[in-house]
């Protein structure tokens, strides 16, 4: 039995095909399978373990060193706070806090209802509209306690599942056409790569004698 | 240029090892000469010369180059070295009082000598739970790693299963295994042997002992034949832990799991008292719970009861001496011995042969291969095999029955130096590696093996099968391309073993047979598995052989000068005895060893040799009926075993590591073995227990110690001839391949003390330290060993064996039909021997066996997956569950050997109900004979008959 659904086990068997060599596959499918869940169950880096050709132990080794790539359960709604240098000038220290005390879990941890993961992130890339708070990794404008207030209560009262859709994470900022790969443009690509490789190898070979000549 | 003076390095070697064999020792955490270097810890940085000036580089990471200039010592280097050193202890606890590497620690001992003496770190340090079992074998205290990782590249490199890896990154990068799964690698301990820290600790070593409180020799491991080289360290007579030593012709510093930690069972804790259970039997659980054999018993009034050795030895001579009047010699079998030293072997074998005149003595229980095959093939070396051309693989698993063996031929596929052509009945640990695997079904092996070798399909005779043979044919191709490659079969070497204890061992004979005669240029590599079995034959201890390689007819002569006698008649293998005392009348294994035997009088007295025939023979049935049927039985030996049932005498031997001597391994590589503990009670060592019984026959064996018996070896053994001076104590302890030829060389590497902590620091008996000395000598061999002096047998050969081999009588075995398959019953690891059994850190670790069988096979007789099946053979039959497993040729059931077998899930309610229903029916029918629970636990031994080639089996569903 396959541990993912069957379009997301082709998916899965589509991303593998990518790859020159089966590892390169193994970041796309934890993100896969963390759109499945929401996190990363075992059963989900036992079968990606098996379709990349390592270890288990190897699949959580690097899925545990990307911060958006989870081991453990997290809420339907992850609230990330940053708190490096232009947030913390403005209070995003207060704001984490504020926010701990709120939701009554430590950066790192999630509520009892599951409701809720509270992280401390780095730089988001959003330093204009210090401090940063993103939700499922959605940019959302909560730069005081009171507007942090206001968006729990909107994510407890359902009032913002537009915007942000409950439970999980790289789906929610999926592009157009997601993980879907036009064959037809790789292979084209692909084939521009190669000319441009063999015209450049031409020219480098054509240098040479004149090179030689020169000398 | 190093440090100012010109040093010549290797091509390709990186710039610390060069250093350490010029004498300069960068400091180094990480960096593992048997691993490929990472520069992940910067410990070893020096300052070597560039266009920009002079620049520090990781020495571990960079190789040398001509004219490359460096120094180890400059102010900037110790800047460097301090400056890790005070990143390395921000996070480390330094609670070395309370850490079991305090004393032998590469991070304390460096840091006091290239640390900066003080820390400007005030800050908290990392807390974690300790600690965490990876298994339970290896505990890890995440405080104190270092991410060097030494211990993740040995999982993936060395061992290649990643079972832990780094997890997490930065400060809170630590070592991590998988949740639901455990390190269960075999080879786990090498991890902790190597772990510069105590952040790695084994279960049975941890908190049990400080580095200063021990000492320790160097020996050789007797678990299985490979003979890796190993350090054992003891503390107040027991035995605390065995680090593997750097033998670059075996082990490479490597062990096994088993190698390392069997050491248990040697710790007894409690002598057997008559009348207390057996091995076995209900033991209780928990540490030290070994029992040993401390004190001659003799049987009186029905009961085991303690003796003196006089007592003893004079009741084991009287009922010698009572069989051999009214039967003759030949009545007298002596049967074990493969785990005897050379020396005690060599004994017993003069003792057997040349004092009570009988030849049927056999090292071997069924589970072997005919010694004469086995000794005139002509020999490769572990080295030799890790080069071949083609290595040729007609064995057991070899990851499950010589461990470190399968390390070296991983190591040498992956690095191009061979390539693998495997016949087996399953996938093994060695597929993955395999240029061609080629499936076959018990019985095929003789075709198979003419394929091989250019034969057609037809003439091979490969045995019909419905569904057509099991290999696949585009793997046959590869592997008969490989081989067109190596003409007469030059560069190819064929490991050879017993791939399954369910058939007779002719069938692998014959093969062989087939190989090398078609490849008069190849080499094998016998990969018999026990202990010391190679020393055992080397020394005689088979029928129809003589100490050193000779065959009876041949060394006939030879013999009568050095002893009092030698046999008239060639005697009857170990499963000959066993069937002839059962009353069996068929020959089980007439197209091999015995051609030539004739059939001798009944066996009347038994001498076990520290074998179980109950526990060991393949066929369980067969031998519980020769015991019983035996009129006299002497055991000799160091643990109870199921056969002490049937003893009339109890001889308590000394076991490994309690005696000193000499051990063969599979390439007839000769070693040391150290004696680090006193044995206990009364135990002896066999060449003295074999000297005393002499004694008490009234026959002079004529030594006096472990030293004479060897001095008595290298003078009359034709193959070990010069052996005594070539090994010397404290020379060669990488050990020597007989036959000694010409001059060697000694050749002592430099070894790096922090590849594994823990050797240096412990203080030494016996032979000086090896690691970190450099020394070249020579051997001076005073023989050479073929035709020298008048008289010296010739050794076994090749020709002279198919010159002897009459009748080439093939194996017949006939085709299974639709309803049956053929059992393979192979080795594991960890089984229920003895060994294992009385060491309480790897009897968890003991696997029930279940049946398995191709899914396409389970399909077709209506089973499913996991269910309870009856399999039934011509001797008996089991209940237990059957398994899925696509990876075991059709037509073929494997059920491992030595198990309990596996029944189905509790969570199975329907299957356990079946079974449950089915227990009972079968206890009312045999009433109170064994209960099934019992048979269970005998596994594979009750179904396998020893008197058909093939043991087939039916499956019945229930
Ligand atoms: S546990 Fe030991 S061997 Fe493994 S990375 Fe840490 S310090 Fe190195
Ligand atoms: S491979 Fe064999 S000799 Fe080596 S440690 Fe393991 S049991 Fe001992
Ligand atoms: S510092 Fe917070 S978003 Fe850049
Ligand atoms: S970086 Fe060279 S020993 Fe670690």
């Amino acid at each position: 039995m396959s541990y993912f659904t069957p379009d997301r086990r082709a998916q899965a068997e589509e991303l593998l095909s990518l790859y020159p060599k089966a590892r390169s596959a193994l970041v796309p499918l934890c993100h896969l399978a963390q759109e499945q869940d929401g996190w990363l169950r075992p059963e989900a880096m036992e079968e990606i373990a098996g379709l990349v050709g390592v270890t288990p132990a190897e699949v959580r080794g690097t899925a545990t060193f990307y911060d958006m790539l989870h081991t453990e359960p997290v809420g339907t709604y992850l609230i990330a706070i940053c708190t490096n240098i232009a947030c913390l000038l403005d209070g995003a220290q207060e704001l984490l806090e504020h926010a701990e005390e709120l939701l009554g879990v430590r950066a790192g941890g999630t509520t009892e209802d599951g409701r809720f993961s509270l992280e401390e992130a780095e730089c988001l890339a959003d330093c204009d509209h210090a401090p940063c708070v993103q939700v499922n990794h959605r940019f959302v404008r909560a730069q005081t306690p009171e507007a942090f207030d206001q968006l729990v209560d909107d994510l407890v009262a359902g009032r913002v599942q537009e915007t942000i859709p409950p439970h999980g994470t790289l789906c929610r900022v999926r592009r157009d056409g997601g993980l879907r790969v036009d064959r037809q443009q790789i292979a084209a690509e692909r084939a521009a790569a190669r000319a441009a490789k063999a015209s450049r190898a031409a020219a480098a070979d054509e240098a040479k004698p004149s090179s030689g000549g020169s000398s | 240029m190093l440090d100012g003076r010109s040093v010549t390095a290797r091509p390709g070697e990186v710039l610390i090892a060069a250093a350490e064999r010029a004498g300069v020792f960068i400091p180094r955490f990480c960096y593992h000469p048997r691993m490929k270097p990472v520069g992940m810890c910067r410990m070893c940085l020096v300052e070597v010369a560039s266009p920009r000036g002079p620049a520090l580089q990781p020495s571990c990471f960079i190789p040398v180059t001509e004219g490359m200039e460096v120094v180890t010592t400059s102010e900037r280097v110790k800047k460097a070295q301090d400056g890790v050193h005070e990143f390395l202890l921000i996070n480390h606890p330094l609670d070395c009082p309370v850490c079991d590497k305090g004393g032998e620690c590469p991070l304390q001992d460096q840091t006091l000598a290239y640390g900066p003496g003080e820390s400007r770190f005030v800050e908290e340090k990392r807390h974690f739970e300790k600690p965490i079992a990876l298994s339970n074998l290896v505990l890890l205290d995440r405080e104190r790693c270092i991410q060097c990782g030494r211990c993740t590249r040995f999982a993936e490199e060395i061992a290649g299963e990643a079972q832990i890896d780094f997890a997490g990154r930065g400060e809170r990068l630590e070592v991590a295994k998988f949740p639901t799964t455990s390190f269960s690698s075999y080879f786990s301990g090498n991890t902790v042997q190597i772990c510069p820290v105590g952040a790695l600790t084994a279960t049975p070593y941890r908190f049990t002992a400080r580095p200063w409180d021990l000492d320790q020799v160097e020996s050789t491991c007797t678990t299985c034949a490979l003979g890796c080289r190993v350090a054992v360290q003891s503390s107040a007579n027991r035995l605390t832990r065995l680090l593997g030593i750097d033998v670059d012709p075996v082990n490479q510093s490597w062990l096994c799991d088993k190698g390392r930690y069997v050491f248990e069972s040697v710790n007894g804790d409690e002598a057997l008292v008559p009348g207390a259970a057996f091995a076995g039997e209900a033991r209780p659980a928990g540490r030290g719970a070994t029992v040993r054999l401390t004190q001659p018993l003799v049987r009186t009034h029905g009961e085991l009861v303690p003796a003196s050795w006089g007592e003893a030895l004079g009741a084991a001579a009287d009922g010698l001496r009572r069989v051999r009047a009214v039967g003759g010699p030949e009545a007298v079998a002596v049967l074990g011995g493969a785990r005897l030293t050379n020396e005690g072997a060599y004994a017993w074998a003069k003792l057997a042969k040349g004092v009570i005149g009988t030849d049927s003595v056999d090292a071997q229980l069924g589970d072997g291969l005919p010694a004469e095959l086995v000794l005139s093939l002509p020999r490769a070396t572990i080295d030799e095999a890790c080069r071949a051309k083609v290595l040729v693989t007609l064995t057991g698993d070899v990851r499950e029955e010589l461990p470190v063996l399968f390390l070296r031929v991983r190591q040498a596929v992956l690095s191009g130096a061979t390539r693998l052509v495997e016949l087996t009945y399953q996938t093994t640990s060695l597929t993955p590696y395999a240029a061609a695997s080629l499936l076959m079904r018990s019985g095929d092996a003789p075709g198979l093996a003419r394929l091989l070798v250019g034969g057609s399909a037809i003439a091979s005779g490969a045995p019909f099968h419905p569904d057509g043979p099991p290999w696949s044919p585009a793997q046959l191709a590869t592997a008969r391309d490989l081989l067109a490659e190596t003409p007469e079969g030059a560069g190819v070497v064929v490991l050879v073993g017993r791939p399954s204890l369910a058939e007779d061992a002719s069938l692998v004979a014959e093969a062989v047979e087939v190989l090398a005669n078609a490849w008069p240029a190849a080499r094998f590599l016998p990969t018999l598995r026990r202990g010391n079995v190679h020393g055992a034959l080397d020394m005689g201890f088979a029928p129809g052989l003589l100490p050193g390689r000779v065959s009876l007819e041949e060394g006939r002569a030879w013999f009568r000068r050095f002893w009092p006698t030698v046999p008239e008649r060639t005697g009857r293998s170990g499963a000959a005895v066993l069937a002839s005392l059962a009353g069996d009348l068929e020959d089980p294994d007439g197209a091999s060893d015995q051609r030539e035997a004739p059939k001798g009088p009944p066996i009347g007295a038994l001498v076990l040799l520290g074998a179980d025939p109950v526990g060991d023979f393949p066929d369980r049935q067969l031998a519980e009926r020769a015991l019983a049927a035996a009129e006299f039985v002497v055991v000799v030996g160091g643990h109870p075993s199921a056969s002490l049932h049937h003893a009339d005498v109890v001889l308590p031997a000394a076991v490994a590591h309690e005696r000193p001597g000499t051990t063969t391994n599979v390439e007839g590589r000769v070693s040391r073995l150290g004696q680090k503990l006193v044995a206990p009670g009364l135990a002896w060592p066999d060449w003295m227990i074999a000297a005393e019984l002499a004694a008490s026959l009234g026959a002079d064996l004529g030594f006096t110690s472990a030293s004479a018996v060897l001095e008595e070896i290298g003078r009359v053994a034709p193959s070990y001839r010069g052996i005594d001076a070539a090994i010397e104590e404290g020379t060669h302890r990488d050990g020597v391949i007989v036959p000694l030829v010409g001059r060697g060389v000694e050749r002592f590497e430099p070894i790096d003390p922090i590849a594994t902590p823990g050797v240096e620091s412990v203080e030494r008996q016996g032979a000086p330290p090896r690691v970190g000395s450099a020394r070249i000598g020579a051997w001076v061999v005073p023989v050479s060993v073929e035709g020298s002096g008048e008289g010296v047998p010739r050794l076994l050969s090749w020709p002279s064996y198919v010159a002897k081999r009459t009748s080439t009588r093939p194996t017949h075995v006939s085709p299974p039909d639709a309803y049956t398959l053929r059992l393979v019953s192979g080795r594991r690891l960890y089984d229920r021997g003895s060994a294992v059994l009385g060491s309480p850190s790897l009897v968890p670790l003991v696997p029930k066996a279940p049946a398995r069988i191709n899914p396409h096979d389970l399909d077709r007789f209506g089973i499913d997956d996991g269910d309870a099946v009856r399999v039934r053979s011509s001797r008996g039959s089991l209940v237990m569950r059957a398994e899925a497993d696509p990876n075991v040729a059709r037509g073929t059931v494997v059920i491992d050997f030595n198990l309990t077998v596996a029944v189905p899930d509790h969570r199975d309610a329907p299957g356990r109900e079946a079974l449950r229903r089915e227990t009972t029916a079968e206890k009312d029918r045999r009433g109170t004979e064994r209960p099934e629970d019992a048979q269970r636990e005998l596994g594979a031994s009750v179904l396998i008959d020893a008197m058909a080639p093939v043991t087939d089996i039916r499956l019945e569903s229930l």
